[in-house]
């Protein structure tokens, strides 16, 4: 067994008598572009609305809850599928969320949340989940579409004008307040704020503000 | 012969009937049994002032939309702002103490169950004009 890993190492590392270097260039070349396009082809089917409503669990208990919500329909028709919000857009996040999505399949296959009991049983937990990723990104998911620096807070209503000046100064992110906005949210999930924050200032220190004179 | 094609048409026709009848579910109401909601008309919620009080029992107005908060058995996003002492930080009005006593008197430390839908009582400030004629005027005045 090591004698043939060993030949096969030497076949890899030994350079090609038969074929040119043009040839060999191409087909690398060629074959690069087709298993890039084939991979990213891939992806984008898994990243999109039809496939997550694909199971039971996402299309009977998620889903009818983000229906009619303003990321599902609105005055202009613009829509936020769940790719948008809960899939990082960047290519590493992205690669490391849709490796963790394993865990997911697993549980699918478990039958973990195959009930709507089952999933009222979990969602606090999914939803924490949820919350540390926002935290963690500074809502990234979000903030791809809304740019804070973009927004025109004259033209928002007087509470969300105020909250939002003291979200910019308090260096908030959108999560910080916004929990819940397209989903139910689970039994306790008030006192399970209120515990998150607390954690999260421990283990997150905010560096001390330097006073003006 | 001509018994057995009356039995199949007899049949025939029975099976129909009761497909026919399993369309049309009767209810001791009549029917449809369960008719669908239609959902309320968008209503113009006037937000900032504050409406005042006609009279010294009135539930106060709601000076903000409230339609993205979700008040069900699991959660009340009401109390995410107005429950003591979040209102402190939110700087919001605070629920009355009367909301933490339940039927037989005992002070609770949680809003009392028979309080827990808010919009029950509390409803949004809109410029409703009155529906018909009437005399109504203000208790303060």
């Amino acid at each position: 067994m090591v004698h043939l890993v060993g030949r096969l190492w030497r076949l890899f590392r030994s350079p090609s008598a038969r074929f040119s270097l043009g040839l060999l260039l191409i087909v690398g070349f060629v074959g690069g572009v087709v298993f890039l396009s084939g991979f990213n082809w891939g992806l984008e089917l898994t990243n999109n609305e039809t496939f997550c409503r694909g199971c039971h669990e996402m299309n009977d208990n998620v889903y009818p809850e983000y229906r009619g919500t303003i990321h599902d329909q609105n005055r202009t028709g613009v829509r936020a599928t769940c790719p948008d919000c809960h899939v990082p857009h960047e290519f590493l996040p992205k690669m490391k969320r849709k490796l963790q999505a394993s865990n997911e399949v697993l549980n699918k296959l478990l039958g973990t949340i195959d009930t709507r009991e089952k999933f009222e049983n979990h969602r606090l937990e999914l939803e924490l989940h949820e919350w540390t990723r926002m935290k963690e990104s500074d809502s990234h998911t979000c903030r791809s579409c809304h740019n804070f620096a973009a927004m025109d807070l004259s033209r928002q209503g007087p509470r969300a004008r105020l909250r939002h000046t003291q979200a910019a100064e308090q260096g908030q992110t959108c999560i910080d307040c916004h929990k819940g906005i397209a989903h139910q949210l689970a039994t306790g999930a008030l006192d399970a704020e209120k515990v998150f924050n607390e954690q999260w200032a421990v283990s997150h220190p905010q560096p001390a503000k330097q006073e003006g004179h | 012969m001509k018994t057995k094609i009356l039995a199949f048409l007899m049949a025939a026709v029975l099976g129909f009937g009761t497909v026919a009848a399993a369309d049309e579910v009767q209810s001791l109401r009549g029917k449809p049994a369960v008719e669908a909601d239609t959902p309320p008309p968008v209503s113009n919620t006037v937000e900032g002032p504050r409406y005042a009080r006609n009279y010294r029992q009135q539930p106060p107005l709601i000076p903000h939309r409230i339609e993205k908060y979700e008040i069900d058995l699991k959660v009340n996003m009401c109390l995410r702002c107005h429950d003591w002492p979040n209102n402190v930080q939110e700087n919001a009005p605070m629920v009355s103490v009367s909301h933490f006593i339940d039927r037989e008197g005992h002070k609770l430390d949680k809003v009392s169950s028979q309080r827990w839908f808010c919009v029950q009582c509390h409803v949004p400030q809109a410029d409703a004009k009155p529906l018909v004629d009437n005399s109504f005027t203000p208790a303060s005045k």
